[in-house]
């Protein structure tokens, strides 16, 4: 029997910094506007730095019938290959061969209108996915007791609660009747008695004997659907297994956390980004693991083509429960507006954290207007007690930090 | 995208590379009532929440041609004409505003539907046309006042008047050229959305809209003749007030209007796969 999904050397390149270029000039914009069809051509060969593979050579078969799990790091390629699954983008280079009709849901509720009623949207949405007006008709009432939505399909879903939004708009979805379905961490919406029905309903979908092929964070989402997981790393496969054995792998490799970051080569495309963030013992050397009465530096490097005026740099310091120990922010007034890097140091204090794992979280944002880089709990370093008299009793709740509170012990007369 | 079929299965191929005109025709067909959906959901979700709804299709043509009719009846006056100046102004706005507000919504249409580009497979030329036939609604309606004017004026139909539809036909598939071409650039430069209104604004001061032809000299009628709107404005009126055609002007606009429908044709195939990656 031949594979019903069949990728071969898959690649897909994009060229950073495409999207930056401003025309200053109308005359410019009009003459590029013309030259572009035959310009594309010529920077492809030229610029190798700016180019950035998503994907590299990606090979795999799915059989028919098969669900099959996608699993990696944000920027793993993830998104890129159901989009030229979905036909949304083509590849660089290599070809896939689908045998079937292929829907997908990169997201729910495309195309939804706000100033359109739950009926005129289930009609709307059904056929941007691909559906008949017949067929539509034929599943409507099906549709819409899916989503509990009966009282309201005359109302416009501008007035629906974001959680009937979300159930109408999986309702549509659930209800195509594709060969092949691609799907990509939809099912993380709605409440969770909404989210086991939809489980239930990709479940029911599958044992029809359909394919499926299904993008997800939740480990545990994937390790009830799929029998078999491919795991994506930099844009390659580095896995295709059992479920089971693929989870594993990858739970315990992000387990070895990192005491440094860099921004990937997708970064230099932003306007204003972290390049690289690292914890560093008294002497500059790099260090993940510190006694708690030692100094905890953190150096960030960031880029910037240009400076954003009031753009201030925070640091969260969460804890290994994720709770949000203290924030620290530093102002970059004093740089000037031409700077095009810059690093920023924050210390913390001895005896300031109490002995467990820390993350960091890294911001660059403009007060009450705009986020221009977030990135989560990205270095890691623990604290350890080295000989406090708490350290007799590990494992009680101290707090989350040494406080400097003063203590006088005075005898009353 | 090559499709075959193997036993019962579709079998889909999706190779890079890009061809000048890989249009499949097939794939269009089996979308066809998306262009429906689509078709309604604009023309549904511009009357929403507005007091008056489609009588606001109808206050442009009608308040611009009493305008007009103000200054060129009142202050300028024009000799050459076979019928009374508001259906002659009324005929030309009718065809111009069809055509401008298609091209303008055709030529954003890609931009503003950039949700379904970027998540969804279909085949892209879809959201031109559509955005393009919206306008079709706000036309006819604007006809029937023409045909209220005419009855009024005691201008009677001719047979001509059944061919019409070409004239119309003729100026959507302009519409929808012109449209899908700034869709296309519209895309990779936003200065279309910009430049859009200027173009379209000097196309209106050389189309014979709200002026017969005939005022212009010898030598500047030629260069109208190049317009392919001329031949499209005379000819409709033509085949309405039952007057001469004047079958050179309306052969040159059926060779410019297939011409840049080839020519916007080959654009957006040629770029209509990267649309995902540059919107």
């Amino acid at each position: 029997m031949k594979p019903i999904i069949k990728v071969e050397n898959l690649s897909k390149q994009y060229r950073l910094g495409a999207r930056k270029k401003r025309h200053s000039t109308l005359l410019d914009s009009l003459a590029a506007g013309f030259r572009a069809p035959f310009a594309n051509f010529k920077n492809r060969a030229r610029n190798d730095k700016n180019i950035f593979w998503a994907l590299k050579d990606v090979s795999f078969e799915v059989m028919s019938g098969e669900v099959v799990g996608i699993i990696g790091r944000n920027g793993a390629g993830k998104s890129t290959l159901l989009k030229i699954l979905s036909r949304i983008t083509r590849p660089t280079a290599g070809e896939i061969t689908l045998r079937g009709r292929v829907e997908s849901l990169l997201e729910v509720g495309t195309g939804f209108h706000s100033e359109l009623t739950g009926r005129e949207n289930i009609f709307l949405n059904g056929a941007i996915l691909g559906m008949r007006r017949e067929e539509i008709a034929r599943k409507f009432d099906e549709i819409v007791s899916f989503a509990e939505v009966e009282k309201f399909l005359d109302t416009p879903v501008k007035h629906y609660s974001s959680g009937m939004y979300v159930r109408l708009a999986f309702a549509v979805a659930a209800h195509l009747e594709p060969e092949i379905l691609i799907v990509d961490e939809v099912l993380a919406v709605g409440d969770i008695e909404f989210q086991n029905k939809c489980l239930g309903k990709m479940d029911e979908v599958s044992k029809s004997g359909r394919t499926i092929l299904f993008v997800s964070h939740q480990m545990g989402t994937i390790a009830q659907l799929c029998q078999r997981t491919i795991l994506l790393e930099r844009g390659a496969v580095a896995m295709n297994d059992k479920t089971s054995v693929v989870i594993e792998h990858y739970v315990n490799q992000n387990k070895t956390k990192d005491a440094f970051y860099a921004a990937n080569e997708a970064a230099a495309n932003r306007e204003m980004y972290v390049e690289s963030a690292a914890i560093l013992n008294e002497d500059g050397g790099g260090q993940s693991s510190f006694r708690h009465d030692e100094r905890v530096r953190v150096n960030i490097k960031c880029r910037t083509p240009r400076m954003f005026r009031g753009v201030e740099l925070r640091m969260v310091v969460k804890d290994g429960r994720n709770i949000t120990v203290f924030t620290a922010d530093a102002e970059l007034v004093s740089l000037r507006q031409n700077t095009e890097a810059f690093e920023v140091d924050f210390t913390i204090p001895a005896v300031t954290l109490r002995p467990n794992a820390y993350s960091l979280t890294f911001a660059l944002f403009v007060p009450h207007q705009d986020i221009i880089e977030l990135i989560e709990d990205v270095v890691h370093f623990s604290v350890f007690d080295s000989g406090t008299k708490y350290a007799q009793s590990e494992g009680l709740d101290y707090g989350l930090v040494f406080s400097p509170c003063e203590t006088s012990v005075k005898t009353i007369a | 995208m090559a499709k075959e079929i193997e036993g019962t299965a579709e079998i889909t191929r999706i190779k890079p590379g890009k061809s000048w005109l890989n249009f499949d025709l097939k794939d269009f067909w089996h979308y066809r009532e998306l262009i429906y959906f689509l078709v309604w959901r604009d023309i549904k979700v511009r009357y929403k929440q507005t007091a008056i709804g489609i009588v606001w299709a109808l206050l442009q043509p009608v308040l611009t041609t009493a305008i007009f009719t103000v200054i060129f009846t009142q202050f300028a006056r024009f000799d050459s004409l076979d019928v009374p100046y508001p259906l002659f102004a009324l005929s030309g706005l009718l065809i111009w505003i069809f055509v401008n507000s298609s091209i303008t919504m055709a030529g954003n249409s890609l931009i503003n539907n950039s949700n379904l580009v970027t998540k969804v497979y279909f085949p892209r030329l879809i959201v031109p046309i559509s955005a393009t036939l919206g306008g079709l609604v706000d036309f006819a309606f604007g006809f029937l006042i023409l045909l209220g004017l005419m009855f009024y004026y005691g201008v009677s139909l001719s047979p001509q008047i059944l061919l019409a539809p070409v004239f119309v036909g003729l100026a959507v598939l302009l519409a929808v050229s012109c449209g899908t071409f700034f869709a296309t650039l519209n895309v990779r430069f936003r200065d279309v959305k910009y430049t859009l209104p200027f173009a379209l604004q000097i196309w209106m001061f050389v189309s014979p809209i709200f002026y017969p032809s005939g005022v212009l000299s010898e030598k500047w009628r030629i260069l109208l003749t190049l317009n392919p709107l001329t031949g499209i404005l005379e000819g409709f009126r033509a085949s309405l007030f039952g007057t001469a055609f004047d079958w050179f002007s309306i052969a040159i606009s059926v060779g410019l209007t297939l011409l840049t429908a080839s020519v916007a044709l080959l654009v957006f195939t040629r770029m209509e796969d990267d649309f995902a990656d540059f919107i």
